[in-house]
């Protein structure tokens, strides 16, 4: 019926802007990695790849523009991958 | 009969499924945290023998088709169909590179003995076969969604050139994109945790 589109066009600069951002933080994964920081090592590396899929979600998935339902999901998701990761790392750690 | 298409509806189809992926990988990821707190000298130690140029290659090629699918969905919502087009097979030609480097570096490691049930691994330190055995099983899975997403591009830039997927109708091109992204999304988590753990 009604066109009601939430037809947000993202600008090529923009993208490219993200991309940017993406392979800077590609670099300094691999130059962190050359460092030995005991047991930062993972966490850091682990941080780093989180950042550059928040940014993918959110622009080149689309989701910062999404409504609730997707979003809702989307983080509902996330929160059970957690509980399968953090329950399963919680009994291994401590057995 | 012109039925109106419910946009908001296909998309949330295609994020269910994206969540179903998200979960397998999972899984995998959570065998790879125990095995890693089990051995992580060895798989230290695993990590050393991949190659971590082929790896980054293979990031920044990802990174950058996951640029170009985003860019052709700016072009088809611009009425730019050339530009979608190039963009499209842009991103189909950097899948084909990935898959290349990948050939080349598994059998560099069939080469050296060293894949699933070899006399090496078998053998060897229990560590070194957990960690290579869940390198195989997660970038061969990995591999085959990259497979997917690039036919679902490809089927993505048929419709595009034949008219179909136009301005006013892309929601297959937004999907195509939305699973290319998830197959970005899975390998920055692989490259790090295979390739530059120390």
């Amino acid at each position: 019926m009604e066109p009601q589109e939430n037809n947000h066009i993202l600008s090529y600069t923009k993208l490219a802007l993200i991309l940017g951002v993406l392979l800077v933080l590609t670099g300094i994964t691999v130059a962190v990695s050359y460092l030995d920081l005991g047991f930062f090592n993972v966490p850091l590396a682990l941080a780093i790849a989180c950042t550059k899929v928040t940014f993918v979600l959110l622009f080149f998935m689309h989701l910062k523009y999404e409504g609730p339902i997707i979003n809702l999901s989307f983080v509902g998701t996330i929160s059970f991958l957690f509980i399968m990761i953090g329950f399963t790392f919680w009994d291994v750690a401590f057995r | 009969m012109n039925r109106p298409i419910d946009k908001t509806g296909i998309k949330i189809g295609m994020w269910l499924f994206l969540y179903s992926e998200i979960i397998l990988f999972g899984g995998l990821f959570v065998l790879y945290a125990v095995y890693f707190y089990t051995y992580p000298e060895f798989f230290a130690e695993g990590g050393r023998e991949l190659d971590r140029k082929i790896g980054a290659v293979n990031t920044v090629v990802l990174l950058i088709s996951s640029f170009t699918v985003a860019a052709s969905i700016t072009a088809i919502q611009r009425k730019a169909k050339k530009q979608a087009v190039g963009f499209l097979i842009f991103s189909i030609l950097c899948g084909v590179i990935f898959l290349v480097n990948k050939y080349f570096e598994w059998s560099a490691k069939f080469h050296h003995d060293i894949y699933p049930n070899s006399e090496t691994l078998v053998s060897g330190e229990p560590g070194l076969n957990i960690f290579f055995g869940l390198y195989y099983v997660i970038t061969g899975l990995h591999g085959l969604h990259v497979i997917a997403g690039m036919t679902l591009l490809s089927i993505s830039l048929v419709l595009v050139l034949a008219g179909r997927i136009n301005e006013s109708k892309y929601s297959m091109l937004e999907n195509s994109g939305l699973y290319w992204h998830l197959v970005d999304l899975i390998w920055i988590f692989v490259f790090p945790l295979f390739y530059l753990v120390l």
